[in-house]
């Protein structure tokens, strides 16, 4: 029944001057995930509304659900769009429409209509009212509840006339591509793709990096952090997935360093490797899954020293979720059932069964001297042997 | 240099029966229940599988049966012939080391009120014939015990176990899942006492997707899949007319050069057995010798996670198979390596090799070598 959806967008609208920077953003990105959608849609721009309106056949359900995929979002209005009328057409319309959206659960309503085409004869209180008169007569058993009513219906005159009275959730944030790009460091696990994902909400293009370990981790556990890019890539658009053979510098750090730093040494030339692939991408921060107390690498103390080793910014979306918290958003986009297959990654390879838990920074990088000789060489290589999987 | 040692888990199909697949997907590819001359043709190359294998095993023709593979073949035996004689006896016997196949079927009719007595095996993962004989009762009506191990190669005592049930005049029907000897061994189910045996295709250098369940002529089965009433009702479905012509002529290979390839086969486990055992923390599994499957060898490598050794010998163009799958999400322990009494440490650190007969003595020998290479570097990074 419906042709047209009527996007809302939040916080664009208060963007100012810049304002049409992010509403053409939007456009894109609408224009982007609906190419594969079946049906033909034409996206347009109009005094502070975006209308994806579709021509001839297409897939509803699709449609919403690549809507709902579109940062910035945070309502998806099916519309009914029709041409100017008169009042007598209006209501016509109107009482159709109300035939077929009304379900007999429904007991309160209330219409609300704006007039942005100030030459329409009736104000927007009187198009209220009478709508409203007509529609109490014509369905028994609905009745006005102006404060909470379970149907809100929505008319909005201009030069054309929308009628709508339900809105889809959306996921809200800012449109792609606002707010430049960031390097994920992307693991198997259930933190780092939601975190790429909160991110990437706020307008961020995400690029990623992962750290592989052959033979400790298997060419499965490197297909299921592709499989995990493909499904955030799924709303933050094309991420180009840098895949970084990690076993040397291991198995160096190890041989060189006490054990019970191993996984700290570790994740500082982690760092500083992304750090050194962001760079050379046109990247401007990082990001990390990290959460406070985690596990040993993730207390405060142990972020710190990570940190210690980075000149970009580091975004820690979940720095404060409890792990429940993560699994739900894990499971609303998807990634959970990928993040607990069971392949090893690198980090739980060699981990100590006593790893230090509140490292000092200056402790840290003594340690590291030791790895002086051949360490630079080391990450030298990796990064010339980096492997870039573009996954859309 | 490439070696596949994993011809347990499965093989290359040959070339022979791949094209006389070929030949039947392409151009007699009729329904062999069609009234037409097309169903006619493709009627003949079931009627011509089954008397391969009724002659290859001296049976009749019409206690051969076709499935969708070794799965379908013992689950067929064990739950149809459970559910056929229930009202004889509702106890079942089997081995502590069966293959999931047989093992889950098991525990499926455990919870639909059988009594399943598991029968335990030595330190070469081979069944007691006393345990058996003890465990035997009026109640029984179905032994399965499989003729090779899957993952140690262990043989089991089976014409033993088919006399001792006739000298014991038991009730109980023997099934023996052949799915790992089929193709090595010549057998005789008359002879042996056997009264289902299953095997599987693409374990012979046939197709995936097929497989056979010899069924003696008396033994009172019920079917598991309901429809068309092929296969004289026991198995309905269209008949997998190609994977049947496959699975028949990769079996006529295997068996127009047994002698040839059980010796090569032997020769080629005794030499690398013999040159691992000059490694140091190295332990063979089960038997070596003629005693054991010609094409199964398992090895335990001291302070190395089997997943580990694996991909590194992956990396070299070497596929094995870890002996016991685990992981760190989720652990599962081999029943066979635990059955043989191995530590969980030293069952996590087990590899399985397995050869065919197109196994060559340079891959061997490139694979000891690259063993001796790895194991020193991998035994140096473990978690302190």
């Amino acid at each position: 029944m419906f042709h047209a959806f009527l996007v809302k967008y939040g916080e664009i609208g208060v963007k100012g001057k810049n304002r049409y920077v992010f509403e053409d953003a939007l456009i894109a990105r609408i224009k982007q995930v609906l190419r594969p959608v079946e049906g033909d849609f034409l996206v347009t721009k109009d005094q502070g509304r975006v209308y994806v309106e579709a021509e001839g056949a297409f897939d509803y359900d699709e449609t919403v659900a690549a809507l709902q995929r579109v940062f910035g979002v945070v309502g998806i209005c099916p519309v009914v769009k029709i041409p100017n009328q008169d009042y007598d057409g209006l209501l016509t319309e109107v009482l159709s429409y109300m035939h077929r959206m009304y379900e007999h659960t429904t007991k309160t309503f209330k219409v609300h209509t704006r007039r942005v085409n100030k030459k329409y004869p009736m104000t927007s209180m009187e198009v209220s009212a009478a709508i409203g008169a007509k529609i109490v007569e014509e369905f028994e058993g609905l009745t006005v509840d102006v404060h909470e009513p379970e149907l809100l219906l929505h008319i909005e005159l201009r030069n054309y006339i929308c009628i709508y009275s339900e809105v889809i959730p959306g996921p809200g944030g800012m449109p792609l591509g606002t707010n430049g790009r960031s390097m994920l460091l992307l693991s198997g696990g259930i933190d780092s793709p939601v975190a790429g994902y909160m991110v990437s909400r706020r307008g961020v293009g995400i690029d990623a990096v992962y750290f592989h370990a052959p033979p400790y981790t298997s060419e499965r556990a490197k297909q299921k952090v592709v499989d995990l890019a493909a499904k955030i890539a799924r709303y933050t658009g094309t991420i180009h997935l840098h895949v970084i053979n990690f076993t040397d510098i291991q198995m160096y750090i190890y041989d060189q360093c006490p054990h019970d730093e191993l996984t700290i040494l570790m994740r500082r030339y982690m760092m500083r490797i992304a750090e050194r692939i962001a760079k050379d991408t046109g990247c401007l921060a990082l990001i990390t899954g990290e959460s406070i107390g985690q596990v040993a690498s993730q207390t405060v103390q142990s972020l710190a020293a990570t940190n210690d080793v980075c000149t970009l910014p580091v975004f820690r979306p979940l720095i404060a979720f409890d792990k429940e918290d993560i699994v739900t958003i894990a499971k609303k986009i998807d990634t959970y059932e990928t993040s607990i297959l069971p392949y090893e990654d690198c980090c739980t390879t060699f981990v100590a069964k006593h790893p230090v838990t509140k490292p000092r920074v200056d402790v840290i990088r003594r340690s590291e001297q030791a790895l002086m000789a051949q360490i630079d060489e080391m990450v030298e290589k990796a990064l010339a042997e980096d492997e870039v999987i573009e996954i859309r | 240099m490439q070696a596949y040692l994993d011809n347990a888990a499965t093989t290359r199909c040959s070339l022979h029966a791949a094209e006389a697949m070929m030949q039947v997907m392409c151009e007699n590819f009729g329904n062999p229940s069609s009234l037409h001359q097309k169903g006619v043709d493709a009627e003949r190359c079931i009627r011509e599988a089954k008397t391969f294998f009724a002659e290859n095993l001296k049976v009749k023709d019409k206690e051969i049966y076709f499935t969708s593979g070794g799965t379908e073949s013992n689950n067929l035996a064990i739950i149809g012939t459970a559910l056929a004689n229930q009202r004889a006896g509702k106890h079942l016997i089997t081995t502590a080391i069966e293959h999931a196949s047989v093992a889950h079927p098991m525990k499926y009719l455990e919870k639909q009120g059988f009594r399943v007595t598991y029968l335990p095996v030595d330190q070469d993962g081979i069944v007691s014939l006393k345990a058996l004989s003890e465990a035997l009762c009026e109640e029984t009506i179905l032994v399965s015990v499989m003729y090779v191990n899957n993952e140690i190669g262990s043989v089991q005592p089976i014409p033993e176990i088919g006399a001792l049930l006739k000298e014991r005049d038991s009730k109980a029907y023997f099934h023996v899942d052949a799915i790992q000897a089929y193709g090595k061994y010549k057998i005789l189910p008359q002879k042996e006492g056997i009264d289902l045996l299953s095997i599987s295709g693409h374990k012979l250098h046939g197709p995936k997707g097929v497989g056979m369940l010899y069924i003696q002529e008396k033994v009172k089965i019920h079917p598991l899949l309901h429809g068309g009433g092929q296969q004289k009702d026991l198995r309905s479905g269209t008949e997998n007319v190609p994977g049947i012509v496959g699975i028949t002529e990769a079996a006529r290979e295997c068996y127009a050069q047994l002698e040839e390839n059980r010796s090569h086969l032997y020769h080629l486990k005794q030499l690398f057995a013999e040159e691992l055992s000059t490694l140091e923390g190295v332990r063979i599994n089960g038997r070596t010798k003629e005693d054991s499957a010609p094409h199964i060898i398992s090895v335990s490598f001291e302070g190395v996670r089997s997943e580990v050794l694996l991909h590194a010998l992956e990396e070299k163009g070497i596929y094995v198979s870890a002996g016991s799958a685990c992981s760190s999400n989720k652990p599962s322990i081999s029943h066979t390596l635990q059955g043989i009494g191995l530590s969980k440490e030293l069952s996590g650190s087990t590899l399985r090799f397995s050869f065919s007969f197109d196994t060559t003595e340079e891959e061997i020998y490139y694979c000891l070598q690259e063993l001796r290479e790895l194991l020193p570097m991998l035994r140096r990074y473990v978690r302190r």
